[in-house]
């Protein structure tokens, strides 16, 4: 063991015995990242502020809420909203909140897909991301479950029912999750364990995982251009500061998130106060009735997509049933954005509008996206039902297609230009 | 500048998608419905252009009205406890006291004349259904007495002050015998298995209506629930504008209770966070003028 010597300060007494400067320097004013990137470089940091946001108001609705299908829906909706001081705010924070964080997931993966942040050694900051993009779909689906509202209660029906058309084990499937044969107590008990244990613990463990993977090939920049990293380091510390093609994660990097972060906020806390029913459905300020099926049931803003593309086939094609089919291309969506680094056949790391072929496909990526978050909400009848289908087709093309179009070109680019 | 075109293509794809999921699937989920109509214009079985006469109309509810209903105002009590009404009649009867104030003139004398057609519940009481509801048809009277009766609930109408206590008091009148209001320690007057036996269903607890149903929905559904409920047991009670005003009035008061320290705190918050990014702004422009 080192000799220990007298401390002269409380900064090397922590150093002495946690390393604080060396682990200041590797965490963040040694941390580099590129200068040349825009705000939307900003969006994970502006991610760890509302995970923490949902974790701090999530732990104070904790202390009042109550897992019982008799108690749950006052407990929100009468202890939480307007007997406990400020509970309101922070139901309103943890709920907008919730919502909020898959629009900046959304916002930070299709920058990620639109900058090919995912390939040439960011394979796995890519899957980290979309192991947290998972998670974090399950916490909100979790989640709504527990005000016990009509909502919370038969878009669990609907969304546990899908796992009942799985071949041979689905129907036991169904009842092992629910706990009982339909959404009961056992249904809201065991998601609440889920919601406040078991998920926010695999994603804190996510998140940390996902920092460290972008320790090694570090974060991608406007250009997609890779340089040498050390050697603009060494640039920045000998004083060059304006001709380092980096910037340290502290004070520099930082600086900008945290103005980006400000204006967030302010839209953030406007919709908190002032404009809150998307994220709080006024049909879910009815308790939950297991009798009293809603004439519309859908999923949040957030899995409308998805739940699109399962819906989209509702008729049977080759002896295969509309449900079936729903199912598998449901299956198909939720995973294939996670293999995205090897449908992308091209080497090219370049933002989307720099590459012939891939930004047309990127931009009908976004356009069937909204359409099928679009029809996914609406009833699906008439044509809003063709248009669902041609449109979750259109998904499944997309993705079929994209190794083909991004082969094609890589080979357009050696061979033409 | 490069960062604003990149933040208005994402602000439009964002404003398009929210158009889409919340402002147009709504509108396409709960069509717009006609304008709430509080002079109730369907209505004219009794011409109510008459000038009534207060007089007249007591002796006519002396002799027609008091043997079910209470008058507590003009020294009528009930003749029975709640319980015993409402097993004798299915709901209720109303105490008369309030009837004046709430209802409008023209719907009250021509709900005296035909309750179950004022109401809009000729499907829940008509001939074949073998329902008849409690109140009797006084269609056999002259319209003038009928507007004498009126002007004379009018007459004894008791005033309420306009705070939550006057909504309370309206409410309580308009909606209390068959609703509950939990969040207000408030039970309907008739129990809830009588009530359900008499409409058919059970009429939902108001506590969290403001939420869920919304001011805009309400005013229309109260003024006549058919419209957006079609079929549904809930009558078209003929509240006039300001007596609906003050049972939403109510509903919001005991829903939602925290509007006003949202309304005011949500506006600091938002000021706040506006010096801060112009601070954070001024931070980062000082820390990147080094780096660029």
């Amino acid at each position: 063991m080192a000799e220990f010597k007298k401390a002269g300060s409380m900064l090397e007494w922590f150093d002495q015995r946690l390393g604080v400067i060396n682990f200041t320097k590797v965490m963040m004013t040694e941390y580099w990242i590129p200068k040349n990137i825009n705000f939307l470089w900003a969006m994970g940091v502006l991610l760890t502020m509302l995970f923490t946001m949902l974790l701090v108001s999530g732990i104070f609705l904790l202390m009042y809420y109550k897992p019982d299908v008799n108690m749950a829906f006052d407990s929100v909706n009468y202890t939480i909203m307007q007997e406990v001081a400020y509970g309101w705010l922070f139901r309103h924070i943890h709920a907008v909140g919730a919502s909020v964080v898959f629009l900046i997931i959304y916002i930070h993966m299709f920058t990620g897909i639109y900058y090919g942040s995912y390939k040439k050694g960011r394979e796995m900051i890519w899957i980290s991301g979309m192991l947290l993009f998972m998670l974090f779909s399950a916490e909100g689906f979790s989640g709504y479950m527990l005000p016990w509202g009509q909502m919370s209660y038969w878009a669990a029906y609907v969304i546990t029912e899908i796992f009942g058309g799985i071949p041979f084990i689905g129907d036991e499937l169904v009842v092992w999750i629910r706990g009982n044969f339909y959404v009961a107590d056992a249904t809201l008990t065991r998601f609440f364990m889920l919601h406040v244990l078991l998920i926010p613990l695999a994603i804190l463990g996510a998140i940390v995982f996902h920092f460290y993977s972008l320790r090694f090939p570090h974060v991608n920049n406007e250009k997609g251009e890779f340089f040498d990293f050390e050697a603009e380091e060494k640039k920045y510390l000998a004083g060059d500061k304006k001709g380092s093609k980096v910037i340290p994660f502290w004070p520099v990097f930082l600086s900008k998130d945290v103005f980006v972060m400000g204006v967030f906020l302010i839209f953030f806390f406007y919709l908190v106060f002032f404009h809150y029913s998307f994220a709080m459905d006024p049909i879910n300020f009815d308790k939950a009735d297991g009798l009293k099926t809603p004439a519309h049931i859908y999923p949040e803003w957030y899995f409308l997509w998805s739940y699109e593309v399962l819906r989209g086939w509702f008729f049977e094609i080759a002896g295969i049933s509309g449900k079936s089919l729903g199912l598998m291309a449901f299956g198909f969506a939720n995973v294939i954005f996670l293999l995205i680094p090897w449908l992308d056949r091209s080497p090219l790391v370049k933002p989307a509008n720099q590459r012939p072929m891939f930004k047309y496909w990127f931009w009908l990526m976004i356009a069937d996206l909204m359409v099928l978050t679009e029809f996914g909400k609406l009833p699906p009848t008439g044509p809003n039902a063709w248009v669902g289908f041609g449109a979750s087709l259109t998904f499944l093309v997309l993705f079929l297609s994209l190794p083909i179009i991004t082969k094609m070109e890589s080979k357009k680019k050696a061979g033409g230009k | 500048m490069k960062e604003f075109k990149i933040l208005a293509v994402i602000m439009a794809l964002v404003g398009i998608t929210y158009y889409g999921i919340e402002p147009y699937a709504h509108s396409v989920m709960h069509p717009e419905v006609a304008a709430a109509d509080f002079s109730f214009n369907d209505l004219h079985n009794v011409d109510t252009k008459l000038v009534g006469n207060v007089e007249n109309g007591k002796t006519l509810v002396e002799a027609n009205c008091i043997a079910c209903h209470a008058i507590d105002a003009a020294g009528h009590p009930a003749v029975m406890s709640n319980a015993d009404a409402a097993a004798s009649y299915g709901v209720v009867p109303p105490d008369l006291s309030h009837a004046g104030r709430i209802y409008d003139a023209n719907y009250l004398a021509n709900f005296i004349f035909d309750p179950v057609s004022a109401m809009h519940l000729q499907h829940k009481f008509s001939p074949d259904s073998g329902k008849t509801f409690p109140m009797p048809s006084y269609n056999w009277m002259a319209p003038q007495d009928i507007v004498d009766i009126v002007a004379y609930l009018k007459s004894v109408a008791v005033k309420v002050t306009d705070d939550k206590e006057g909504h309370k008091a309206t409410f309580e009148a308009a909606c209390g015998r068959c609703h509950n209001m939990k969040y207000a320690g408030f039970e309907a007057t008739t129990p809830v298995d009588v009530i359900k036996a008499h409409m058919g269903a059970t009429p939902p607890d108001l506590s969290q209506y403001i939420k869920s149903r919304g001011e805009h929905y309400l005013h229309s559904f109260i003024n006549d629930p058919q419209i957006l409920l079609h079929g549904t047991s809930m009558p078209r009670v003929g509240l006039n504008e300001k007596a609906q005003e003050d049972v939403i009035a109510y509903m919001e008061e005991i829903g939602d209770s925290k509007k006003a320290e949202r309304n005011s705190l949500g506006i600091w918050v938002m000021g706040y966070m506006v010096i801060f990014a112009f601070l954070a702004y001024l931070w980062k422009r000082k820390i990147w003028e080094e780096v660029h």
